[in-house]
């Protein structure tokens, strides 16, 4: 006769094990070491909760401190490598295959970790891809999450940082994993019920917050004239003409100046209300100067932003709040949001090749993906209409009978033609190739394909991808604002004039844009300062942003 | 520091009396452009000193569409570059020629 409960006998062990360290639920932080030691088996599907922006830092410490003569061999499926433990646990042999999906921070070492063989790679995915593969074939066995507080009973509020924790749990908790969390404190009553306490097994008190990256804060003092231009070719080229009111922005400095520009040239170009209105969006700085206009009527946020906890309490028609009046964030459904709901996604990326895909993998660094790509595709299975999916679906395919015209998403890449160090945005070949046959993978990272790809604009013009007819017309759009770069001076000057007079290509001047107007006296703030006094003092900027 | 001088032919002249202007900062990441109107009005004279090296291409073609689009004529353009971007340069000498064609205050 099969035992059909060997998953819920297991946690049974863990749990007999791990209670030995454990006063209820509650696990002392001198503890943590023998009870991580007691819980964890050899080989374990483990997820230890950070991504682009949380941390589960305190448990990230103790793992990377076991003994690997105890705990080794383990299956890291987290959303980031950020911290240095996370490779830390793969350096000292407590872990040994990763499957993630972004690591900005740790790109350079994660690189040389991937080379030298230290870590097994399953895949770099998506968020939302990995999100998925939790509940399929990469279920945890055991997640080590991070919240704000706990009660006795192990309820968490997660404040306005919940981002992935209810994903995790969901995928943990329901088949039979453990749920370990860090809080900062345990208090008699929580704010809210973020996850309830059933579904978590111990908790720890590390008696301080969870590391909080501020990833989505753009300086307004470092945006450039041609950043601006870049912005004002994008709300007058794109946003105005399809009309994109339901949107994702990227992190970049590109997108801030377009926020920052909403309330001064958006509001000159007569557009308010008519672009711009729903956001899936983690709540930038930036874009403070535009909701204080009345500008914005909704955003759903992936994660909060450190310094907006009070700005997002005071905005709750905004913002998503609980009845604690926090914010509440969810990084899978502002992914899926992001992916179905919104009619454009646009942000800057390191390279673009001939044929539009676009990477930020480079040979010595391995970011990963993030978001960008679930923003940035075409949702097949999307089957609602709205205007600028339409008619971006018939720039695309004009022939087609329009009943049966799927439209298309507005996938945007913006940026300057060379980056930082002179560094070409544009190649003939994307470096994700090399890192590719060098760590002999099936796949090359690319972060947004070609074929998903509808516009990119850089301080030379506008591309409309969607308007080629084939290959050649396809490179030539690229070349042809590609500026001065390599990829750019090679271009067949003639075809490109021919784009042009076909609207393939829009040049500033065909649009009524004077680059000499790009000025940084149109940004509606022009430092962290200027973003604090518009939020009326709410918006409190962490101190590396502060200079006054 | 690498020198580069280009002498260009140029179509149209710039406008105004104004003798010479500067646009910019040398910062890294930026440029300084000195314009002074001392040369015959179809010719236009472009010298660069620039920190970094091996750009002369992108720089003959900066300033062959500079020259092309805008009115250079007459101008001895000197720039002093700490290693900025073409779109900077294309938008610092747009602001010189710009400037050196105000009335004069």
């Amino acid at each position: 006769m099969r035992n059909w409960s060997t998953q819920k006998e297991a946690l049974a062990l863990r749990r007999y094990a791990g209670q030995r360290y454990a006063c209820g639920k509650s696990v002392a932080l001198d503890d943590l070491p023998r009870f991580l030691e007691a819980v964890l088996r050899p080989g374990d599907r483990v997820c230890l909760e950070g991504d682009n922006q949380k941390q589960a830092h305190i448990l990230a410490k103790a793992l990377a401190n076991l003994d690997p003569g105890k705990v080794h061999d383990l299956h890291m499926v987290q959303s980031g490598v950020v911290l240095s433990e996370h490779l830390d646990v793969f350096e000292k042999g407590v872990a040994k295959r990763l499957d993630f999906s972004y690591s900005g921070p740790q790109s350079t070492r994660i690189a040389r970790m991937l080379f030298g063989g230290k870590i097994e790679l399953g895949a770099v995915h998506t968020y939302l891809e990995l999100f998925a593969r939790y509940f399929i074939d990469l279920t945890p066995q055991v997640a080590l999450i991070a919240a704000v507080s706990a009660d006795r009973d192990g309820n968490l509020y997660t404040g306005p940082n919940t981002e992935d924790t209810p994903t995790v749990v969901e995928a943990t908790s329901f088949k039979s994993g453990l749920v370990v969390a860090q809080v900062a404190e345990i208090v008699d009553k929580v704010p809210r019920v973020d996850i309830p306490g059933d579904l978590v097994h111990f908790v720890v008190d590390a008696k301080k917050p969870f590391y909080v990256e501020p990833l989505f804060t753009r300086d307004p003092a470092a945006i450039t004239e041609t950043q601006i231009l870049t912005a004002m070719l994008a709300i007058k080229g794109l946003y105005a003409p399809y009309g994109v009111r339901r949107l994702n922005h990227g992190i970049g400095f590109n997108t801030a100046a377009i926020e920052l520009l909403l309330p001064t040239y958006g509001e000159k170009l007569g557009l308010k209300g008519k672009i711009c209105t729903h956001f899936a969006l983690n709540p930038h700085p930036t874009l403070i100067p535009a909701i204080e206009a009345g500008w914005v009527e909704q955003i759903h946020s992936f994660g909060s932003e450190v310094g907006m906890d009070n700005y997002l309490s005071a905005r709750s028609d905004i913002f998503f709040t609980g009845p604690d009046g926090s914010l509440r964030s969810n990084r899978a459904y502002c992914q899926v949001a992001g992916l179905y709901a919104c009619d454009m996604f646009i942000g800057s990326t390191l390279q673009i090749d001939l044929q539009g895909h676009s990477s930020t993998v480079t040979t010595n660094r391995i970011a990963g993906f993030g978001g960008a790509p679930n923003m940035g595709s075409d949702s097949r299975g999307r089957r609602h209409p709205s205007e600028p999916w339409l008619k971006a679906g018939a720039d695309a395919d004009p022939d087609a009978a329009a009943g049966l015209r799927r439209g298309r998403k507005l996938v945007v890449q913006i940026g300057e033609t060379f980056g930082e160090k002179n560094v070409p945005l544009f190649v003939e070949r994307l470096d994700a190739l090399e890192l590719a046959d060098k760590l002999d993978l099936d796949l090359a990272p690319v972060m947004i394909y070609g074929d998903d790809v509808s516009h990119i604009i850089t301080e030379d013009g506008i591309a409309n991808l969607l308007l080629c007819r084939d290959n050649d017309e396809r490179e030539q759009a690229i070349r042809g604002v590609a500026g001065y770069t390599d990829v750019g001076r090679a271009r067949d000057r003639k075809m490109v004039e021919r784009l042009r007079a076909r609207g393939v290509i829009r040049r500033p001047e065909d649009l009524g844009i004077d680059p000499l107007d790009a000025d940084r006296r149109m940004l509606a703030a022009r430092s962290i300062k200027d973003l604090m006094l518009a939020s009326g003092g709410l918006y409190q900027p962490p101190s590396r942003f502060r200079n006054w | 520091m690498e020198k580069l001088s280009f002498t260009m032919k140029a179509s149209t002249a710039a406008a105004g009396t104004r003798a010479r202007a500067i646009v910019g900062v040398v910062a890294s990441g930026n440029l300084e452009v000195l314009l002074e109107r001392d040369l015959p009005a179809n010719v236009c004279v472009v010298d660069i000193a620039t920190a970094v090296h091996g750009f002369a291409a992108v720089w003959a073609a900066v300033i062959d569409d500079f020259v092309m689009r805008r009115s250079a004529g007459g101008l001895h353009i000197s720039i002093n570059d700490g290693g900025a971007r073409p779109d900077m340069v294309s938008l610092r000498l747009a602001q010189g020629v710009r400037l050196i064609e105000e009335l004069e205050a």
